[in-house]
Order: structure tokens, then sequence, then C-alpha cells
């Protein structure tokens, strides 16, 4: 695998291997010095033209772990708003002699842009609507260390999967690894067309959440109130929030996930955010370990030519 | 200025609105002298050869981005002009989506000019609107008397039915046809695809064909209360096709015509993000270039036309939902009508000749039969000329083609503009 664009480009047996050295790096991360020198001497840059905290610095920690050097580009403080391409800047940063590209940007397709103008090796560190393969794969990690495998499981993904790259990395994985999908949201927020996709779809929560084994929300975003895309975000949720009353509606042992950031009181309830069921917190560890994992796979194996 | 100079075009079979027959061409003071099988070489003619050729009408393209005034680094009057000899074209309509726009005698006169010494007849749209921004009409009257036979603010639709209808009427009088960009602002808000499977799994917001078809209906309408004469442009949606044949069948004064990329690619080729499948209308589904073909075979879309839309470089080169619309078409619209439409040639020729040489008000001086007496506006086409398209081989100062790579069969080999040979055997004159 030369680049990290989709998890499709992993397939199931390639999102197994990630998991698989994933364990190797969660024990290196739970040293008391957390740090290997597999990625010694090289550099990884991150590309960020849209606002990102945890993604960004999950990423920069897993280099820095694996002993390589880091920089970061992101457009507040780069020549981006000087008017420089994407494809100068791109080819730029190449230019200085690094070792891979971490790109987000908050329109659909430029990490596979970005891939056909560099040669260094190209990280999808999400893509306006379309996929956020580290963030599946961290949420495949997450959710195999409580249940030992995905296969048969029933997992629900509610919101905005319309606009939501979690939701298409995550569906594609999930269902790559033998869960089954099921996705809830008004049809508003879905996307306009499902053909292809491997899934159930329903506009009823209530009914859904006592089948499942893992509920997965999406971030719900205010400004989709002014896009009459919903009346509002309280009457999204009542009908679609995790509330308290709606927690006790799922099996004892079913888990609770969300990429984060969280909006406390409209997809799910504070004091539901904050129950041991809910992997939140673990999903932002593992996604460290992930990262490495990613890293070491596209840059461990061989030196810079 | 007429070329003095004899040219005979020896060996070909003539295809015109007539029919076909074997025959040798003689030109000379830009007109058609003689028509007849085996004729002899008059002292200090120029012949061209066409023996296994077409000798044709000079085609005629509704629907070209010269991009002059405004975006010369992405075409010229003179490049596009020369992208379209070499594409068989003898006359092209310049689309008023200009910088500024051409929406006054002025600004028309300026394009004319440039035309005068272009190797195809550059002739004119006007905008519909002032800017076409869709506010007030542009002085219609005043652009007709340059001889501006189709006016549009193609790149956007006149959103405002009642201005629409307006325009219509006043029209009417001028007895000009406007062109309709069909696309409701709102519906297709924000879209940067064909809306269904594909824009949903690569997650680019798409527009619904519905907001074609919406405007599509509207004018069928507004052509039936007015009575004046619409012309679709680029249409590529199967409602678009339905409600234009229906119309046709009411006996409105409708016509249309369909770019060739909406009958030889989907949407599915968006799957890589590569901006050169970024158009307006976007790519549509294999369902629609079904319906888009139908169309062109029943007589329902009366005319190919390329909407040559040439981008620089910057303008490509960025995030999917920042690029310009648009893909070159002058040098590969009669190679992938001919190649990829299951039709007779003469019906290929009907839809990039006569049918749009009728449609810009032209027939007096291209897509007429090649007789005797006639302007001599001609191309000769090799129908079994095998090549593949080369980005970097084509006249267009753009390199923004879909197309590179992909292997054509037939081609025009020569071009005769006024009686000019101005392209012989695929090499540009001038």
């Amino acid at each position: 695998m030369k680049h990290l664009l989709s998890v499709a480009d992993l397939g199931a047996d390639g999102i197994e291997e990630v998991m698989r050295v994933t364990d190797s790096f969660v024990e290196v991360s739970e040293r008391a010095i957390p740090r290997v020198p597999a990625l010694r001497g090289r550099t990884v840059v991150s590309l960020f033209y849209e606002e990102s905290t945890r993604t960004r610095l999950s990423f920069e920690m897993a280099a820095k772990r694996l002993s390589a050097d880091t920089m970061n580009f992101s457009v507040s403080t780069s020549s981006a708003k000087k008017g420089e391409s994407l494809r100068d800047t791109c080819q730029t940063i190449e230019a200085m002699g690094i070792d891979a590209l971490v790109v987000r940007h908050s329109s659909a397709g430029v990490p596979w842009q970005v891939a056909s103008w560099v040669g260094c090796p190209v990280i999808n560190a999400g893509d306006g609507w379309h996929e956020h393969p580290t963030q599946a794969l961290l949420d495949c990690y997450t959710i195999r260390g409580r249940r030992g495998s995905l296969v048969g499981l029933r997992i629900a993904v509610v919101g905005d999967v319309k606009h939501s790259r979690v939701a298409r990395s995550g569906v594609l994985a999930f269902t790559m690894l033998g869960a089954e999908v099921t996705i809830v949201a008004p049809p508003t927020l879905l996307p306009p067309s499902l053909d292809g996709w491997p899934v159930e779809v329903s506009h009823d929560l209530d009914s859904v959440l006592a089948k499942v084994d893992v509920v997965y929300l999406l971030r719900m975003q205010a400004e989709r109130q002014s896009e009459a895309l919903l009346p509002s975000l309280r009457e999204y949720t009542a009908r679609y929030g995790l509330t308290r009353n709606r927690f006790d509606l799922l099996p004892d042992d079913a888990l609770v996930m969300h990429p984060g950031p969280i909006n406390r009181g409209v997809e799910i309830a504070a004091d539901v955010a904050d129950l041991p069921r809910s992997l939140i917190t673990r999903q932002v560890a593992n996604g460290v370990a992930v990262r490495m994992a990613v890293l070491f796979l596209l840059l461990g194996s061989e030196p810079r030519a | 200025m007429p070329d003095r100079h004899p040219v005979l075009i020896r060996g070909g079979r003539v295809i015109d609105v007539t029919g076909e027959r074997v025959a040798d061409v003689l030109i000379d003071g830009g007109l058609v002298q003689a028509v007849e099988d085996g004729m002899s070489t008059p002292a200090g003619a120029t012949v061209l050869d066409a023996a296994g050729c077409i000798v044709a009408p000079g085609l005629v393209d509704l629907h070209t981005h010269l991009r002059q005034p405004g975006r010369e680094e992405a075409e010229t009057v003179e490049t596009g002009a020369r992208a379209a000899a070499l594409g068989g074209f003898t006359a092209v309509v310049a689309m008023p989506n200009t910088e500024p726009a051409l929406d006054s005698a002025a600004a028309v006169r300026e394009v004319l000019e440039l035309g005068v010494s272009a190797v195809c007849d550059v002739r004119v749209a006007g905008a519909i609107t002032r800017g076409r921004l869709g506010r007030e009409l542009a002085p219609l009257g005043e652009m007709a008397d340059l001889g501006v036979r189709l006016f549009t603010d193609d790149g956007d639709g006149v959103q405002d039915a009642r201005l629409m209808r307006r325009a219509l009427e006043y029209a009417s009088a001028l007895g000009v046809t406007l062109a309709q960009h069909c696309e409701d602002k709102v519906l297709a808000a924000g879209g940067h695809m064909h809306e269904g499977e594909w824009s949903s799994r690569l997650g680019v917001p798409g527009q619904p064909a519905e907001a074609e078809e919406l405007m599509v209906a509207r004018d069928i309408a507004l052509a039936r209360l007015t009575g004046g004469r619409v012309h679709f442009l680029h249409l590529s949606t199967a409602g678009s096709v339905a409600a234009v044949r229906a119309a046709k069948a009411e006996g409105l004064a409708v016509t249309a015509e369909a770019a060739p990329h909406h009958f030889t690619l989907t949407d599915a080729a968006v799957e890589g993000y590569d901006t050169l499948y970024k158009v307006n209308p976007p790519l549509r589904t294999a369902a629609d270039v079904v319906a888009v073909k139908a169309g062109l075979a029943d007589g329902t879309i009366d005319a190919i036309a390329t909407d040559h839309a040439p981008h620089a470089p910057e303008d490509k080169e960025v995030p999917f939902d920042q690029a310009r619309p648009g893909m070159l078409g002058l040098e590969t619209a009669l190679a992938l009508a001919l190649t990829e439409l299951d039709l007779p040639v003469a019906d290929v020729l009907a839809l990039l000749s006569w049918n749009p040489a009728r449609i810009a008000g032209l027939e007096s001086s291209h897509g007429g039969p090649v007789a005797e007496g006639r302007p001599a506006n001609l191309c000769v086409i090799d129908p079994a000329a095998t090549w593949v398209v080369d980005p970097d081989a084509l006249a267009s100062r753009a390199r923004n083609t879909p197309y590179a790579g992909r292997k054509l069969t037939g081609r025009a080999r020569h071009t005769v503009l006024r009686g000019e040979p101005v392209v012989v055997d695929g090499v540009a004159k001038r």
C-alpha cells in the first residue's frame, strides 16, 4: 500500500493487519517512555486546510512516538492565504524532502489529487464529506478491544450521515469486518442515494436501540438548521438524540461511541457521554496507536530513496 | 475576402442535406463552381485529395467558449477558431459569458472583428440580460442589427420566469432565438456533480437532474405562452429529452442540442476526483446517456454542440468543488459522434452541420447543399482514420480534454473556409 486514502484501499485483511500492528503500539504507549525509534530520521508533514484539534494532535503524537520529525502546515499561517495553489504548496513541501503528507481538507477528493501530484505516501486525515479512514480504523480497533471481533455485531450509525466522512469510512470498515450496520437519520440527513451501501436504514431510533451492540452517534452541526434540513436542534434531539431514557433501551452490554467533538445535550445527553459504556475517550486514546500503526506500515519498511 | 485561388476536392463522396454522390468539387472565388464526377484539374488549382473521404458542408458549433475578452490565458478567438477548423468546423457561435459579457453592440462588434482574420467563421450569441445578471433585458435589437441570431445567458439560466417571458415576447419581433442553459439555481445550489449514487459515495455535493428539468419544463410552458423560439442548450437528462420530445410533438417552436460528453461519459468518471470531468450540466447516469443518444437518433435533439470550454491549468488543478466547470470539445466532437453514436454518417452530419446552421440562422452560408454557387465552407472527413487524443497536440490554448488517450475513429482531414483551404491533411495552414 502506497497511500491511505480510503479504508477501501485496505480491505478486510489490511484493516486486520493495521489492528495487529496497533496492538504492539498500544503496548508502546503504555511504557514509561512511550517512544520507539522506528521512524527516526523520517519527516511527516501535516497539511491541514481545515481546522482540527484532535486529529492533527493525534497524528503528531503518533509520529513523535515513532521518533519521526513532524511539521505542521495549517492554512491560516501559510502561503495558501497568499494565493499559492494547492498543487504548488504540495510540491514545495515535497521538495524539502519529506516522507509522508497527512492531508485534511474541506473538499472531498483532495487527498487523491495530492497523491497524484507528489511522490511520497499520502494519508487522508479527512476530506470534506467523503472519508476519514484513520477514524474508522480507530473505531474498529476500539470495538474489537471490547468485543474481540466485529463479526455479526449490529451497529447503529445515528445522525448526519449525508455530511459525514466519519460515517462513510465507518460504514465501509464496519461492514468489511462483518458487522451489520443500520443508519438512523431523518431523510434530509441521508445521502441522496444509498445504492451500493450495504446498510439498513431507519428513521426510528427507539425501535433500533433495543437490538444493537454499538450505537455510534455523529456530530450534529448547528448550520443544518439554517439549511432547512432540520426544523431545530431541539427537534433533532427529541427524535434522534441519545437521551438517558433512550440509553436505557439499549441492551446491557451495548457500547456508545462518538468521533468527537461532542455536542452535549444535542446528539448525546451530558450524563450519557460520561457513562462507563461510553467509549469516547477510549476512541481518542486508541487513535494515537492506530495512527502509529498506519505511519509505520506506510513508512517503516524502507528508508526514503 | 474570398480566396481567388481555385481548389479542387478530388475523389470524395459528397454528403449533404440533399443526399450523397461521388463527385469532385471545384471551388473558386469563395464559391462552389462545380460538383461533378471526374473533373479535370484547372490550371493553377490546389488539389485536395479526398479519396475514401466524405465531402460535406462545414460543421457548425452552436456552443463555443472562445474566452475573449477576459480569459485569454485559456483561449482566444484566434486559437479557438483554429481548433474549430481542425475539428471540421467552418462556423462557431461564441458564447457571451466573457469578461465583460457580450451584452452590447460594442462588445459583440469587438468579437466579430477579432473573428474576421480567424480560420473559422466566428458568430456571436448575445446575452439576454445585461451583464448576464438576469435582471434587465440587454439591448437585443441593437445586437440583432449586427447579425446576432441567438441570445443566451449561458452559464446561467434566466431564473426569473417573468423576465424570460418578456424576453421571449420581445425577441419574437426580432426573429431571433433565445437559448437557455437550464438550471434552477436554487435547487442546484452548491452542486458540483450530478446528484445520485456517485455523488453520495464520493461525498461531493450534487445537483439533481430535476434542477435542469424544472427549467426545461418552465421554458416549454413559456414557449407555449409567448410563441417565442427557445433553443435548449446541452440537454443532459432523460427527463429533459422526454420533455422536449413532448413539446415538439405539440408543435412548439423549440430546438435542442446535446454535447458529446453527455453521450460519451457518465458521473462514474468523477470517481478519481479528476477535475477534467467537472462540467455543467454535470455528467449524468448511464440511463441519461442512453436517453440523450435516443434523442439524437429520433430528432428530438437537433444538434450536437461542443460546449467547448477551455480552462487554464490553474483553474483545474484545484479541489473538485473549486474547479471551473467545462471541457474542450471542438477537436474531438466529430470523432466522438462518429465513434460513439450508432448513426449513419449523414445523420451525424445533420446534427453537426445543417441542423445547427439552421438554428444559428446561418443557412445562407453554412450547412447548405454542396452545389454550384454556394459559399465554399466545406469539410473533408476521413471516416476511417483512427487516432488517439493527445492533449498536447490540440490547437486550443488549453489542455482540459477528458479524452486523453482515447482511441477514436474518424477525423476532419481538410477544411475549406470561404474557398480557402485552412486545414489540409490535418494541419492548420495559418
